[in-house]
């Protein structure tokens, strides 16, 4: 059987890869999508504790397809406001969007 | 219902009625009937008061009500009405019906403007009722904020420089003013908000009062424009429209001076009696000083902002004096200065209004032009510089003579140069009515002009009845509030 | 004797109604309503004063102090409180008539000289609003009611002398005049205050405790005193009255020579009984001030050339004498030192009566050369000869000859002087000889010398018409025979009848100095050509100028307030209150806005470098965690 540090180890490189990703990316999309390998790291720690360390439970899994879920929803809702965004601005870099700063 | 609280409930119909109202008509009927309900309300609690006391009502706070509000922190919705407040609710009342009148001819955005004028009138008719301190603090700073969109929006000159200073240094006064609160209700033990009992627990430790008197005082003494904390006063008061000059001058001007007499004086009473020579003076520097400086200004506004600088000074000085008269005279000089600078103000905004220049060295020979004015601006004048048979010098001489009461040197010092005051007043006044009233007019433009309008006429006779009435027979208000004040002098003294 | 109420009541609903309604009514009959008010009330008035005395005296003697009417009108404290009511005693007895008298006249008179004028109906407003506060002034009841009425004659007076508010010399007059005045009643106020709380009452009575408050009775005698010098122009809060001649002349006839400038000399007649038992060495002082304020006022008159400030001047030095005379008082028993107290009173009252004549008289000769220049008359006698005979009346009132009014009282005032002090005795002589002099060249410069022929070709001098001479003529003939009342049998220091008795040696006196004066005078103004008078301006210029410039006191006036209250005092203080305290706040927002400047540069709006700053944190939370636990 595959040991639990295995899975973590490969859940924090999934977070640090995010973690660079969303800090280094100029791009509206490439940030995005940073954030969700973050949260997808997240996601397997949660299913990964549960099913090592609480096996008779199911409160992970649930909080997992839960958290799948609002990214989801997170996701479209932030790709709307990209298009919006490009739409008004004819691209979507973050130093171009200084328009509501302060 | 409590009758009481029909006054901050009308204002909040009214609010209700604008914003259902359609037309200018509409608009102007709402704030008509409201204002002359409330007015009718003022007076007919008048008479209710005096009625009461006649049949024999010997509590310190008449028509009283408390509803709970918020259990953990003991605060109340309290209301009740002593002489001191009724009074004050009068003149509220009358600054209300005559600014409406007086903001008549209002073009820009009227409705949004009267909105917030009524909801300014909540803030004021709720504090002067409320006897319970949180609730006396809410309503206070309700009365605070429409000032800064009062202004900003339908001010004049550097509109947003003034409304932002005058709200930035009334809102560092409500700070102080909350700490004091809060210091007041924890130092006597967090068991009430309600004025009357703490006053009655009479427990506050006299350290502890040492810290809050002064924090309370200030607090309240920014808005009733003590020196060095006046100056939002003469910029306010310059940019401000006319109608709210007449109640932020008339009115709110006031809930200083009641502040510092009911919350400060009264439960802080130890320490102010420690430390009332520093306010002292404080106040004597207000008096003289605001009368000074209004001698040499040129815009009208800025030497009737110093005049009221001189005048409030004067109440928050009667104050401190800490006997019945001067305090009563305090309270009348409230209300007499209250209604003059009003009609100060409306006749200011009118003239301004008309040559649209309020510069003293551009005004000359109005009487001739707009002689309707120019007689109602020299009975303010004559009002102002305490002409016996007008409402000031019936306060004026209370306020000395019981200033004079006090027997020490440095209590007479003040006094003497408190005194002095009405003569630096004489000739600001005077100067200015030599001036921009009489001679000829040099200014061909201005020969066009033309007399007031029926409305302005209205709210300036309604102004000029209540100075005379309250300068002729001034017995039956001064009796008024010397019962209360004297109650609550004797718990200052024990 | 209730109907004196209407006494001040009547003129003050005249006031309302002209003043309200008065404009839309026609002039004339807004003059009419006024002079009818007036008539109403001096018919009282003199309905009082007849059965006031024919009353007759109590037990003691006396004449009954009544107090007809008293209300509590504001109450202080306690014991204190300000009333309003009428007090009837000698002295205001008489001074209502002498008010009611000369504002009768006074509104007959204005219906000829003001014939025509702009704002004819408010006049007669002001003249209502002024008789009403007069009449309270002399019948209150306390001090404080003495007070109020004393700041509504200031107004009153403010509002006449600028009845031309378009003439700049009359708004300066105006504003001057009440300042002044305003200033003088500063000390009274601070008087009024000090015996108020020491001797614990307003009332005129003293009461028990004054005699314990020591000093602070003379103390509040003396500030008193100063707002009675402001109202009666004693040296050197005189210098309003001169210029308060900008206002119609009438008016300085009812206000600025026989009624309202006489108000100090009643406030202290008023509190004669409190200064007499209290504080004479106060009292003594007031008589040194009113003899300096008598000489100075005579000299200046000498050489003035416009003849409304001559006859101001003339009226300060008179009013010198009344305060004297009440100021060399030593007791309260008029054999014994107390004389002065009703020479005073009866100089007042001749002096109303005469120099009321001579304002009015003044105002005719104006309204005839419509000038006020002394150069541009001389030699109407012959075109108005009933204002020259009521004229010469009141001078030789004034100048002190038998058989005229003012020879008896001011008989009875340098009697008075004599037996305080010789020297001033000889004082008040010589001035006396001065007042015969600069009359008589005021008379001689009106109606006779040389005659402005190119001025009066273009229009005739002309007699004044009925309405004005009539007044004069009533003036004259109670200037004639005022001097016979036994004044004394009224009016005396302890209130017991006192026979008026001529002192011979003083009466040849005065007379012989007057007559000198007189003769003087027409040797050196009488003829058309005056070499004797231009050679002496000549001679002693500095001096002449000097007096004609009324010895520079206005100019001393004018640096104070402008270069002293205004540029020192007035601009610093509005300087430093837009600068200092006003900029010390700015600075405070300057200075959060700045520090909030410097923080906004950490909130750079990058979602990026706030991950970065998290991250960060939450790796240094971690190792703080880590190593400490």
């Amino acid at each position: 059987m595959i040991k639990m540090e295995y899975y973590l180890v490969v859940s924090t490189i999934l977070m640090f890869v995010g973690i660079y990703g969303f800090v280094t990316r100029r791009n509206l999309l490439a940030m995005l999508i940073s954030v969700e390998l973050i949260l997808n790291s997240v996601d397997i720690n949660f299913v990964v504790f549960n099913r090592f360390l609480f096996p008779e439970q199911l409160e992970g899994f649930f909080f997992t397809l839960f958290a799948i879920g609002v990214s989801a929803a997170e996701t479209a809702v932030a790709i709307a406001i990209i298009i919006n965004i490009y739409r008004n601005i004819r691209n979507i870099e973050v130093k171009n969007l200084r328009e509501m700063k302060w | 219902m409590n009758i009481l609280s029909l006054f901050p409930a009308v204002p909040l119909v009214m609010m209700l009625g604008l914003w259902l109202s359609k037309s200018r008509r509409q608009i102007h009927a709402v704030m008509v009937v409201g204002s002359s309900v409330l007015l009718a309300l003022a007076v007919w609690l008048v008479f209710h008061y005096l009625g009461l006391r006649e049949a024999g009502e010997t509590a310190q706070m008449l028509l009283t009500k408390s509803v709970m509000w918020y259990a953990p922190l003991h605060i109340h919705y309290a209301v009740g009405v002593d002489g001191i407040s009724v009074a004050m609710l009068l003149l509220s009342a009358i600054i209300v019906f005559t600014g409406t009148f007086a903001s008549w001819q209002m073009q820009k955005d009227v409705k949004a403007y009267f909105l917030w004028f009524c909801l300014l009138s909540v803030g004021v008719f709720g504090f002067f009722i409320s006897v319970d301190l949180f609730t006396m603090f809410m309503f206070y700073e309700v009365a605070l904020i429409p000032m800064y969109l009062l202004i900003g929006v339908w001010g004049s000159g550097r509109k947003e420089y003034s409304a932002m200073k005058l709200t930035l240094m009334l809102m560092g006064g409500s700070a102080l003013l909350l700490i004091g609160i809060l210091g007041i209700y924890f130092g006597a033990g967090a068991t009430t908000m309600n004025v009357q009992e703490i006053a009655a627990l009479h427990n506050i430790p006299v350290q502890l009062q040492r810290i809050w008197f002064p924090l309370v005082f200030v607090g309240f003494g920014v808005l009733g424009a003590l020196f060095p904390f006046h100056t939002w006063s003469p910029d306010g008061h310059a940019s401000a429209p006319t109608a709210v000059s007449m109640l932020h001058a008339g009115v709110l001007m006031k809930l200083g001076g009641y502040g510092c007499f009911r919350v400060a004086m009264y439960l802080l009473p130890e320490a102010a009696h420690e430390l009332s020579w520093i306010f002292i003076i404080l106040t004597t520097i207000s008096v003289v000083y605001g009368a000074f400086s209004a001698c040499v200004q040129t815009d009208l506004k800025y030497i009737n902002a110093y005049s009221s600088v001189s005048h409030c000074g004067l109440v928050l000085f009667a104050i401190l004096m800490m006997n019945t008269t001067a305090s009563t005279g305090a309270i009348l000089q409230m209300l007499s200065h209250g209604l003059m600078t009003a009609l100060f103000f409306a006749l200011i905004g009118m003239i301004y209004g008309r040559t649209h220049t309020r510069d003293v060295r551009q005004l000359s020979g109005l009487m001739k032009v707009m002689p309707f004015l120019a007689v109602g601006y020299v009975i303010a004048g004559l009002a102002n510089l305490g002409l016996p048979g007008l409402s000031g010098f019936v306060a004026e001489m209370t306020i000395f003579n019981g200033a004079f009461m006090n027997d020490d040197t440095f209590h007479r010092v003040v006094t003497v140069i408190a005194c002095t005051s009405i003569v630096i007043t004489a000739v600001y006044i005077l100067r200015v009515v030599g001036k921009i009233l009489y001679g000829t007019c040099e200014n061909p433009e201005h020969l066009k002009l033309s007399d007031a309008t029926w409305d302005e006429r209205f709210a300036v006779i309604c102004l000029i009845v209540a100075i005379a009435g309250m300068g002729l027979a001034p017995l039956w208000v001064s009796d008024m509030i010397r019962g209360s004040v004297s109650e609550l002098i004797a718990h200052i003294l024990s | 004797m209730e109907y004196t109420i209407l006494i001040l009541l009547l003129p003050f609903v005249s006031f309302l109604f002209l003043g309200l309604a008065g404009m839309k009514l026609r002039p004339v009959v807004a003059g009419a309503i006024g002079t009818a008010v007036l008539a109403v009330v001096a018919v009282l008035s003199y309905t009082t004063a007849w059965e006031y005395f024919s009353a007759g005296r109590d037990a003691a003697g006396l004449y009954p102090t009544l107090m007809p009417w008293n209300t509590v009108w504001l109450p202080i404290s306690g014991d204190l409180h300000i009333d309003l009511g009428i007090l009837l005693d000698p002295i205001s007895v008489m001074m209502l008539v002498v008010i009611s008298t000369v504002s009768l006249m006074v509104h007959i008179y204005s219906f000829g000289y003001m014939k025509g004028e702009r704002g004819f109906q408010r006049y007669y407003a002001f003249l209502s609003l002024f008789t009403m506060s007069m009449m309270g002034l002399v019948v209150a009841t306390n001090i404080f009611q003495m007070y109020l009425f004393w700041e509504l004659v200031g107004v009153s007076s403010y509002l006449l002398i600028g009845f031309y508010y378009t003439k700049p010399e009359a708004i300066a007059a105006s504003k001057k005049a009440f300042i002044v005045t305003r200033f003088a009643d500063l000390g009274f106020l601070i008087g009024i205050l000090v015996h108020g709380y020491y001797a614990g009452t307003f009332t005129f009575t003293p009461a028990a405790t004054t005699l314990a408050a020591g000093v602070m009775i003379p103390l509040a005698l003396g500030l008193m005193f100063i707002g009675g010098a402001g109202k009666s122009a004693m040296f050197p809060l005189h210098i309003w009255l001169p210029d308060a001649m900008e206002g119609p002349t009438p008016v300085s006839a009812l206000i600025h020579a026989a009624t309202m400038v006489v108000a100090g000399v009643y406030l202290v007649a008023r509190m004669f009984p409190l200064f007499i038992g209290y504080a004479p060495e106060v009292l003594h002082w007031t008589a040194y001030i009113g003899a300096f304020t008598a000489l100075y006022a005579a000299v200046v008159a000498c050489v003035q050339s416009d003849i409304k400030r001559v006859l101001a001047f003339s009226t300060i030095s008179q009013i010198g004498f009344m305060i004297v005379a009440l100021g060399v008082c030593t007791s309260n028993d008029p054999h014994t030192g107390g004389l002065g107290y009703m020479a005073s009173m009866f100089h007042l009252f001749t002096h109303a009566m005469f120099k009321a004549l001579l304002f009015l008289g003044a105002g005719a000769i104006i309204h005839a050369v419509h000038s006020n220049e002394m150069s541009t008359m001389g030699g109407l006698r012959k075109y108005m000869p009933l204002t020259h005979i009521t004229f010469l009346v009141a001078c030789l009132a004034i100048a002190g000859i038998w058989p005229f009014s003012g020879f008896f009282s001011k008989d009875e005032i340098l009697t008075a002087c004599f037996s305080f002090s010789p020297v001033m005795g000889w004082v008040m002589t010589a001035i006396a000889g001065l007042t015969a002099f600069y009359m008589f060249r005021l008379y001689y410069g009106i109606f006779w010398g040389r005659e402005n022929r190119e001025l009066h070709a273009e229009h005739t001098p002309h007699e004044a018409p009925f309405t004005m001479t009539l007044p004069l003529l009533i003036l004259a003939a109670v200037t004639c025979v005022a001097g016979f009342i036994p004044f004394g049998q009224f009016v005396s220091a302890d209130g017991l009848p006192y026979t008026i008795h001529i002192d011979g040696s003083v009466a040849t006196l005065s007379l012989c100095v007057a007559v000198v004066a007189i003769a003087l005078a027409t040797w050196m103004y009488a003829r058309e050509k005056q070499p004797v008078a231009d050679r002496l301006a000549e001679r002693f210029s500095g001096l002449h100028r000097a007096a004609y410039h009324r010895f520079y006191i206005d100019e001393v006036y004018q640096f104070i307030t402008h270069r002293v209250i205004f540029a020192c005092i007035s601009t610093p203080i509005a300087w430093f209150d837009r600068h200092v305290v006003d900029g010390f706040l700015n600075l405070l927002a300057t200075a959060t806005n700045g520090a909030s400047c410097l923080i906004r540069q950490m909130q750079s709006g990058s979602v990026q470098r706030y991950c970065i700053w998290f991250l960060g944190g939450a790796l240094g939370l971690t190792i703080l965690i880590l190593f400490i636990c």
